[in-house]
């Protein structure tokens, strides 16, 4: 067979060195090179088209494998991006009953003359889950916050002498006056509590919740 | 008349690297998005809320139109 097919070819340039090179040897005389396609063959011998879908997604030859792979990952990201979207639609959701709840009633929390300057007191507002703490910083100054730290709610200490609440956490400080963070990992204010006083009564009032 | 090109392996193998790119790209913005949307959340700041979620919900079409444009491929080359 392969004496007939040599036979074709122009023995002038069929010489060992140039055999394939000029273009002029008949491009059927080879051997059929493989489809790139088609590296991969199955146990059976069967073609890939007859093999199960299976056989597809576990593919034997090395190129076939790594562009499986890529497409498995990308399929992987669109499966956390539709994750992250439901995750933005829950917040929705949970915004839209926030909102229908309203601000919490108030409550009277101590009278002016129980606290002295300069003393703490704790109190829970608006549930008996959320833990606060007022601080009267000077004689006609008080000021109260969740005690739940912007960072990963440890409870947030007060340290009046140095105008700072301290998270002993992660070394969370925020400004006593302000509520707003000054060091540490938290990004946000503490969430206020709304004072009112009435007469010598210091009532809370509903929460302030600020990001800057 | 849409004519169905038949990519080659390679081919295929650059295009799905070149649309996780874009992927990836969209899932860090929505991871940002989230994150953002989270913290204004937290702050009482609603202006954000509705914006953000339409830009996710493009970013996941986005993506699911890229992957779909895969499995096209997939399908021509069948």
């Amino acid at each position: 067979m392969a004496d007939e097919r040599r036979q074709r070819l122009d023995v002038r340039i069929d010489s060992a060195g140039r055999e394939g090179l000029t273009g002029t040897t008949p491009s059927n005389i080879y051997r059929p090179l493989h489809d790139a396609e088609q590296v991969t063959t199955a146990p059976d011998g069967r073609a890939m088209e007859e093999q199960p879908a299976w056989r597809t997604d576990f593919p034997i030859d090395w190129p076939q494998d790594h562009y499986v792979e890529r497409r498995d990952f990308m399929k992987f990201m669109v499966l956390t991006s539709l994750a992250f979207t439901v995750g933005q639609f829950w917040i929705v959701a949970q915004n839209w009953f926030r909102r229908g709840r309203g601000q919490p009633e108030l409550v009277r929390l101590v009278g002016v003359n129980e606290v002295p300057v300069g003393a703490t007191q704790m109190f829970a507002y608006p549930t008996a889950h959320d833990p606060c703490v007022l601080v009267r910083s000077a004689d006609n100054e008080f000021v109260a916050y969740s005690q739940k730290c912007t960072h990963l709610s440890c409870a947030v200490l007060p340290h009046v002498e140095v105008g700072e609440l301290r998270c002993p956490c992660h070394e969370g400080i925020f400004d006593l006056a302000s509520g707003r963070p000054i060091a540490g990992p938290p990004r946000r204010p503490l969430s206020r509590v709304r004072l009112e006083r009435h007469g010598d009564q210091i009532f809370a009032a509903g929460i302030e919740e600020r990001t800057v | 008349m849409s004519v169905k090109r038949r990519f080659t392996r390679a081919q295929r193998a650059t295009i799905v690297n070149g649309m996780l790119a874009f992927v990836l790209m969209l899932i860090v913005l929505q991871l940002w998005l989230l994150t953002a949307t989270m913290n204004a959340y937290l702050g009482r700041d609603q202006s954000v809320i509705w914006p953000a979620a339409v830009a996710s919900l493009l970013c996941l079409l986005l993506n699911i139109g890229l992957l779909r444009y895969l499995y096209q491929i997939e399908r021509t080359r069948q």
